[in-house]
């Protein structure tokens, strides 16, 4: 079974309760052909264990590394990753679409 | 994001009921609206239109930007009758997504070899509601396919009163109209029971089992989609 969006919150939760760092990931918008609907989540720990999606693959990576900062500093913040900007050439949203991911620590 | 907001979050959808974490996404500050709260909040209006849509998205509101997540429970599907038409429903329904429960109290009917993967419940409809078949909500789908009043009948009453997202019952005009009357005879409204669709299924001239499920299934997404019943 794929993990759904809800089954992604509750191992957080469940994480969290562990005394694991831990930081959620939204998609909070979505342009053109985006993989993955406004709302997805990924749960990331401070090992860099993630469970969920927020692009079918595509920028998985890099915002487990931002998932990492934030679970450090606790700032929660706003990363955006489309064709037109530099993280979309390194990361890269085949597609062609744009997504803004939410990202905040769980404290 | 706190702790608490996530519990509290998470306890909401356990308990099958809906709610709303509105996140000012400048800031990271939240606050949880449930369902029974959204009517006493500053955004109402906002919340009440995703919620029946069910989509998550960004606001504008007082100029700040929030993030609704929107949780609504999963839409369950309980079959009344494990029968041939049921045998095509069940696993459609569940492509769709939906959690299906087949209740049938006939043993010869509701085995697992003629529904695979399926939940069987081999009970009386109020048997089942009263044990292992979680309670009716408005988050769940009814299909009534028997067509025996003594097993279809208890299923809608317990659908009518548990305010089922959609009501549907196997049978012709006659059939529906007998049955109209059993349940205005049991004290229901026409309120009530002008929310069972009968004939079931949207007419697409559905013929076989397969069409007829398919013309169920495409009134349930219709009436979920509409009314914002579930996610």
């Amino acid at each position: 079974m794929l993990a759904t969006d809800t089954d992604i919150l509750a191992a957080a939760e469940s994480w969290r309760r562990d005394g694991r760092d831990v930081a959620v990931a939204t998609v909070i918008e979505t342009w053109g052909s985006a993989p993955r609907p406004v709302g997805s989540h990924l749960v990331i720990d401070g090992a860099g264990n993630f469970l969920g999606s927020v692009s079918g693959g595509c920028v998985e990576g890099e915002v487990i590394t931002e998932g990492l900062d934030v679970i450090a500093d606790g700032r929660p913040r706003i990363l955006e990753f489309g064709v037109a900007d530099e993280t979309a050439w390194r990361a890269g949203l085949s597609c062609g679409g744009r997504i803004r991911v939410f990202l905040e620590r769980v404290a | 994001m706190r702790i608490e907001t996530l519990a509290a979050l998470n306890a909401e959808r356990a308990a099958r009921r809906a709610a709303i974490l509105v996140t000012d996404v400048a800031s990271g500050e939240q606050r949880l609206v449930r369902e029974a709260e959204i009517d006493a909040d500053p955004l109402a209006e906002t919340l009440r239109t995703h919620l029946a849509s069910g989509r998550s998205g960004l606001v504008e509101a007082g100029g700040r930007d929030l993030f609704l997540t929107v949780q609504v429970p999963p839409v369950r599907l309980v079959v009344i009758g494990a029968v041939h038409i049921s045998q095509a429903l069940a696993p459609m329904a569940a492509g769709l997504d939906l959690a299906v429960t087949v209740i049938d109290p006939r043993t010869a009917f509701a085995t697992p070899e003629r529904f695979p993967g399926i939940e069987l419940v081999s009970l009386w409809p109020d048997e089942a509601f009263a044990g292992p078949v979680p309670p009716l909500d408005r988050y769940c789908a009814v299909a009534a396919l028997t067509h025996d009043p003594k097993i279809d009948d208890p299923a809608l009453r317990s659908a009518l009163r548990a305010g089922c997202f959609y009501v549907g019952a196997l049978g012709s005009r006659k059939t529906h109209a007998r049955r109209l009357d059993r349940l205005t005879e049991a004290g229901f409204g026409q309120a009530e029971t002008g929310r069972i669709r009968a004939p079931i299924g949207l007419d697409i001239g559905a013929a076989t089992p397969p069409e007829i499920a398919v013309a169920i299934l495409a009134e349930i997404v219709a009436a979920r989609r509409r009314t914002g019943a579930g996610a």
